[in-house]
Order: structure tokens, then C-alpha cells, then sequence
């Protein structure tokens, strides 16, 4: 299958999904992320390098978290930036995707920040965008959000030094998750040791083990002396499509509680995109608790977003201009 | 007009004819196939070395869009397309708009197809009125009309009972009923075979069950009505192996699979390529391996076109809110003859499954070639090495994965009731 996110010369054109990415590309993005992280905390939260570029965000589904750090991430890198919620303007006029795309296109923009309820939806913009566009995938459908992997990569690495030593556990609904999709294939290019995914099966994609984990039904079992714990968010009609009986059912066979926490490793970190459903997928006192990093996974999501945006647009994150 | 076909290799499965001999065709009939007719002064004369002759080719599934979608593809459009692929007849499913569910869609079809005049056109009507799955349509006057079966298209009937009754009908009235077996709620929600390609695209998946559970609920009640039933366009192995054990069984069942299941699965979605998005959907490579089997053995007699000509703009967009379908004539023969070079089943084989066979399913005379029979003959070119282009199709629907596809077999000429209505440019 050939890569149309990468430039002749391995650069990062789009960044649509982690499949087929390298380990050093995505160490790069998260060095990169790295040097931005910084700026947040200063008084000027500014760098000029997108200075001049126009970017769009074009969100055809809801999103509050990403929309947001994925704004605030091409001010601080000087660009121009319009968010459109399209779900409530063009489409809604009949208009088709490629129309609305083409009609944006001819605003010069250079590059667009894409959320979709359908899989393959930033692939498909990707195909038909003038060469000189950089399309990111900001979610789409139930494939895909590889700047949502890398940030929590990046929150792995900050807590945990090598990668290859690590055991995972993906909890929840794996079938629907788009998250959990760029996650499994982050990990498993970093070089984790283990990946595992503990579910019921309706919320289990067919043939889950070909995506290379381990599966488990058992959340007892699959939390044993694991280093990091990335929870999913449930969505509540789930419920409605016969996938599972209550939340509460659901929180009881699957929940994150204070007492699961304790199989795995004492150190062990825990996850979460967001936004959260307290009480059905994690626990508060869990969620608040000393090992979640819930937080900083949404503080890295503006660095992350920086990293890919500017190699993206091939703008040099030199020392000198940070 | 005399029309004699010299100096080429006949194929006929059905009159068991694989030998070099000439073709004398008289006005629209064959009169004699021999080494010579004495006294035949023929007008034209078809240099046929190194061809194949056989019989045109016969397509159980074929939708030419009209009426009701005149701006995607029209009969007149589409029959071009059929002569190009060597198909001289053809059926027709109900679902068109008006759907073939009164004696009046049957006539307008039935005589468009005759002024357009490339291929016999057969209709095939509605099991229920507009195909909701509820009412029986008139069955007896479809037939009176010229229906040559009974279907509820692409729409499943979802009322075990409704179905029952609608086979008893068709039962009583000698009408083969033609099944698309999928069960409605397991298809709902999927787009792709559940299978790795759906895990790994976060496309929606449609599981094997969806066909296997309507195959054994179908076979059962086919076995209860006596109804004769043909299924169309099977995915599965389990499906196969099913209608395997029915007709050995002494059921009275048939079955087809279209041609791009026989060369496709689920892993030639690749990066969401909407073209090959069909329904059902290309599965694993295993179940592709067993049609193939299927079809050796026997149990799977027909191979078809299931032509869906689509627009572009039908497959613009997220793969999952494209249309399925394929524009399937003119690949239909090169198609199944890959399959003979491929050495998977023979050219004997392969032309019983295009001609004889699928003409037997719909009880037609036609599908063999025979002194005093109709003049409708498919000429293959078997060194044509020719690379499959879709832009170039004549079909009004360029929607082929195959693009770029060699194949070496390729129609070189068709004759419909003994008139060329087709012949490649000799470029």
C-alpha cells in the first residue's frame, strides 16, 4: 500500500493515520512536541513559525477538547486560524463533501484540520486537496486519530522511560473507538512489550488479535502487572444498540475502580481522551487520583498538535526561533 | 444477409463441439456448423483464425438503469456495453423506478430493448408489491407479460411468512424464484465483510452470518414450497457448502456468483477504495477460494456480470456513503477466462458457465450454438493481451476496480440474431 502522508523524502505531508509510520517519525514528533511544551508556560505564548498560513478546522462532528488545543496550537504557532462546524452550515444545504472542500481550497488555505463521523473521510479529502495542502486527521469515523496516540505516547514518555519494557491495557469499547485504532498501532511501532485490550465482545472488532494484542474479557486478568492503563470513553448509545445491557452493568465487569487499579503495577499511570464519563468507564477517585494524568494529556495535545502542524507545513522548529 | 465464420475454433459446452469448423448463418438463424455448405454464397465472410466462436454469452444479473435513472445509464447505453462484452442475453432485476411489478415496466423495457436491437433484454418481476415485502404482486400477469422469474431484488423479505406464501405463489405458477440471501439486520450497519479489513479500517462490517442465515432459512422453505429457486451472487464458503448439501439432497436449487467476487476480497479495499465497494461485499480470501471451488464443482453454475453502472459521483466520498456496485459487462468474459489462465477451471468450463449454463437457470432457448438456432455468437480473441481500461468502457458506468488489469482474452466480435452488433476496431 503506498503512504500518501509522506513527502517523497519520508517528510510528513498529512498526518492521517499511525499505520504505516516509522519509529523515528514518530520519535521525531514527539521530540519536537517536546521543545514546544515549554511556551505554555511562558508570559508571550507565541512563536512566529506558521507566521502567514491559513489553516482551517473543519469539524463535520462535535469536538470541544481537540477543536480547541488544535486552535490554540496554530495561534501559538502564529497562524491564521478559522474553526467551521460544517455539520451545522454547508452540508446541511445539500452541498457535497467535495464542494465544501473545494470551495475552502479556493480561500488559499494550506492546510486543513479535519474531524469526520465517517472512516476514511480525511483520507478521502487528502486524495482530492491541490498538492500544496496538508490535510490532518483529527478523527475520523471509527479509523483514526493519530495526534490523539501521540499525545498519550508522549504522556507515556514522560512518566515512563523505555517504551519496550512496557505492558498496556486498553479498556472499553476497542469496536467504535477510533482512539484506540491509532493507539494499538503507536504502541505497537514504538516497540511495547505488550499490548492487550480488555472488553466484552460486542464492543470487540472481529479478528481484534490480527491488530497484534491481546485479548481479554476479564478485567481482573487483564490489568495484572500492567505499566500503563488507557481507558475509553463509552458513548451512551451504545446501550440502545443492544452492545451492552446499563452503564452500570457495564461499569461493574469493566469499571476502573480504586480496588482494579491495584492489579496492576503500583507505579502504573492511567488514561483517558476525554471527555469522561465518571462512573461508568473510570472511577473519580481514580480519574482525580495520584496516578491518572488525565491533565497532562490535554496539555501535551497542544504541544503534539504544534509538533505536527509545523512538519507538516515543513517550517524548521529551530532552537534559535523557540 | 449470409454470414459464414470461417477458419475458427468452436466452442460449444452444451452440443459438446470443441473443434475447428465453419459457421454459415443465414438471415438471423445458423443453418449449418461444418467444415463446408454447399451452394452457401455468403455476403460476409469473418475471418476467424485463431478465434474462439461460442455461443453469446447469457447474464443472469445486469442493470441498465432504466427507467427511473436515465441520467446514469440507459438500455440503449448499456445494451452497447453487453454487445462490447459478448452478452446477447441478459436479465434485468425488478428494482428498477417504476419497479417491474406491472405488465407496463415489462413492455416500456422490453421494447426499448428491441429498437436498441444489440441483446435480448429478459425481465425479471417483483416477488411483492413494490418490493416492501408485504403484498404479493401479480405474479400471473407478470408472467403473461414476459417475466422470466420472480425476485425481491436487493430488498429481503423480512416476514418469514410473507416469504413463504410469495414461494407457494410462484410455486403454483412454474415461476423460478431468484434470491438475493442477506438478512436485513445483520447487513444494516456494515459496508465491508467483517473481517480483518473492517477492524483495521474502522469500517462497519457485515458478517458472514448475514448471508448463511437467509441461504438456510431460504433452502428450508424452498424445500417446504417446492418453489424453484436460484440464488444470485453468493459470498461466502458456508453459503456454497450449504446449497452443496441441499442439492445433493435432490433439492431443485442453483446458484451464480458475479466475476469480480471470484478475483476480489476484502484486502483490495486497500485504503478505502470505494470501487470496490460492492454488496455483498468482497470477502476473505478464503471464501473467494471457495467460489472458485464451487464452481469446479459444480455447485455454482453461472458466473455474472451483477453490472451496476454508477456515476462518479456515486463513489465520491467516504467509503461507507458511496453506492455499491460495479460496472461489470465488458469485464465479464475477460473476467472468467483469467480464471482459465490461471488454471483454475477450463476453458470448456468457463464458457458452459457464461452460455448453456445460466441459459438452462432461466429455461431460454439460447447459450448454444445449433443448426436452425438463433445467430447469437460471442467471437474471443485468446491473444489479445489487452490492458483493462474502465475510462474506455462504453457502459455509462466507468466504476471497475480492475483498472489496469491484463487480460488476454477479449470479445472480438458479437452477432445478435445473426447481425454484427459488435466488432473491435482492428486498430
Amino acid at each position: 500500500m503506498t503512504n500518501n502522508q509522506l513527502t517523497e523524502n519520508g517528510q510528513l505531508r498529512h498526518f492521517l493515520t499511525i499505520e504505516g509510520l516509522k519509529r523515528p517519525l514518530l520519535t521525531e514528533i514527539m521530540d519536537r512536541a517536546e521543545q514546544f511544551s515549554s511556551i505554555g508556560n511562558r508570559q508571550v505564548k507565541k512563536v512566529p513559525l506558521l507566521r502567514g498560513k491559513t489553516i482551517m478546522n473543519l469539524f463535520f462532528e462535535n469536538s470541544t477538547r481537540t477543536r480547541t488545543t488544535f486552535e490554540l496550537a496554530a495561534k501559538r504557532l502564529s497562524a491564521d486560524v478559522i474553526s467551521l462546524n460544517i455539520s451545522t452550515s454547508a452540508t446541511s444545504k445539500g452541498e457535497s463533501l467535495l464542494d465544501t472542500l473545494h470551495n475552502l481550497e479556493a480561500m488559499h488555505t494550506d492546510m486543513f484540520v479535519v474531524r469526520h463521523n465517517q472512516s476514511g473521510a480525511a483520507e478521502f479529502i487528502a486524495q482530492h486537496v491541490a498538492p500544496h495542502v496538508s490535510v490532518i486527521n483529527a478523527g475520523d469515523g471509527c479509523h483514526a486519530h493519530p495526534t490523539q496516540a501521540m499525545l498519550d505516547m508522549f504522556t507515556i514518555r514522560r512518566h515512563k522511560q523505555h517504551f519496550p519494557d512496557l505492558r498496556v491495557a486498553i479498556i472499553g469499547d476497542i469496536l467504535h473507538s477510533r482512539v484506540a485504532r491509532s493507539q494499538i498501532q503507536a504502541l505497537s511501532t514504538l516497540g511495547v512489550g505488550e499490548i492487550r485490550v480488555i472488553g466484552p465482545k460486542t464492543l470487540l472488532p472481529a479478528d481484534c488479535q490480527t491488530l497484534g494484542v491481546h485479548v481479554y474479557h476479564d478485567l481482573d486478568e487483564g490489568l495484572r502487572d500492567v505499566d500503563v492503563i488507557m481507558t475509553l470513553r463509552l458513548q451512551n448509545e451504545r446501550m440502545q444498540g443492544a452492545l451492552l445491557p446499563s452503564a452500570r452493568e457495564y461499569f461493574q465487569c469493566f469499571g476502573l475502580t480504586e480496588e482494579k487499579l491495584k492489579l496492576a503495577k503500583a507505579d502504573a499511570i492511567v488514561l483517558h481522551p476525554g471527555p469522561i464519563n465518571r462512573g461508568v468507564e473510570i472511577a473519580s477517585t481514580v480519574a482525580d487520583g495520584p496516578q491518572s494524568v488525565i491533565l497532562e494529556q490535554v496539555t501535551h495535545g497542544i504541544a503534539i498538535r504544534m509538533a505536527v502542524m509545523t512538519m507538516a507545513l515543513g517550517s524548521q522548529a529551530e532552537e534559535g526561533v523557540l | 444477409m449470409k454470414t459464414q465464420i470461417s477458419n475458427g475454433r468452436v466452442i460449444d459446452p452444451a452440443s459438446n463441439i470443441d473443434s475447428h469448423l465453419d459457421l454459415f448463418i443465414d438471415e438471423d438463424k445458423i443453418v449449418a456448423i461444418s467444415d463446408y455448405y454447399d451452394g452457401f454464397a455468403a455476403d460476409q465472410i469473418i475471418d476467424a483464425s485463431g478465434l474462439i466462436i461460442c455461443p453469446g454469452l447469457v447474464d443472469l444479473c445486469a442493470r441498465l438503469r432504466e427507467p427511473g435513472q436515465e441520467h446514469t445509464a440507459t438500455i440503449d447505453s448499456e445494451t452497447q456495453a453487453a454487445a462490447k462484452g459478448g452478452i446477447t442475453s441478459l436479465c434485468v432485476p425488478p428494482n428498477t423506478d417504476p419497479i417491474i411489478d406491472s405488465p407496463a415496466v415489462v413492455e416500456l423495457i422490453e421494447d426499448r430493448a428491441k429498437k436498441a436491437g444489440r441483446t435480448m433484454v429478459y425481465t425479471i418481476g417483483a416477488l411483492t408489491q413494490k418490493l416492501e415485502g408485504k403484498l404479493l404482486s401479480e405474479m400471473m400477469a407478470l408472467k403473461q407479460a414476459g417475466c422470466i422469474g420472480i425476485s425481491n431484488g436487493l430488498s429481503p423479505i423480512k416476514n418469514s411468512l410473507v416469504l413463504r406464501r410469495a414461494m407457494e405463489y410462484a410455486a403454483t405458477l412454474d415461476f423460478t424464484l431468484f434470491i438475493n440471501a442477506t438478512d436485513p439486520w445483520l447487513q444494516a450497519q456494515g459496508c465491508v465483510h467483517e473481517g480483518m479489513v473492517s477492524t483495521r479500517l474502522g469500517l462497519g462490517g457485515i458478517a458472514e452470518a448475514a448471508e448463511t442465515i437467509a441461504v438456510s432459512r431460504d433452502l428450508l422453505l424452498i424445500e417446504q414450497t417446492g418453489v424453484r429457486a436460484h440464488f444470485h451472487n453468493l459470498s461466502t464458503a458456508k453459503a456454497v457448502a450449504m446449497i452443496q448439501q441441499a442439492q445433493q439432497h435432490g433439492l431443485n436449487v442453483t446458484a451464480d456468483v458475479s466475476a469480480h467476487h471470484l478475483h476480489l476480497s476484502e484486502h483490495d479495499i486497500g485504503n478505502y477504495d470505494s470501487l470496490s465497494h460492492v454488496m455483498p461485499p468482497l470477502r476473505s480470501t478464503r471464501d473467494r477460494d471457495q467460489l472458485q471451488q464451487g464452481l469446479r464443482d459444480g455447485v455454482i453454475s453461472a458466473i455474472c456480470s451483477n453490472h451496476q453502472p454508477l456515476d462518479n459521483d456515486a463513489k465520491q466520498g467516504p467509503f461507507a456513503q458511496t453506492k455499491p456496485g460495479i460496472s461489470g459487462l465488458e469485464t465479464l468474459l475477460s473476467l472468467t477466462m483469467k480464471l482459465v489462465d490461471d488454471g483454475e477451471i477450463s476453458l470448456k468450463q468457463a464458457v458452459a458457465n457464461l452460455t448453456c449454463n445460466p441459459a438452462t437457470i432461466l429455461n431460454i432457448d439460447a447459450g448454444q450454438l445449433k443448426v436452425g438456432g438463433s445467430a447469437d455468437i460471442c467471437i474471443i480473441n485468446p491473444a489479445a493481451h489487452n490492458e483493462c481500461q474502465p475510462q474506455q468502457f462504453v457502459s455509462s458506468g466507468k466504476n471497475s476496480p480492475f483498472t489496469g488489469w491484463l487480460f488476454n482474452h477479449e470479445v472480438s466480435h458479437t452477432l445478435f440474431n445473426g447481425k454484427l452488433v459488435y466488432q473491435k476496431d482492428s486498430d
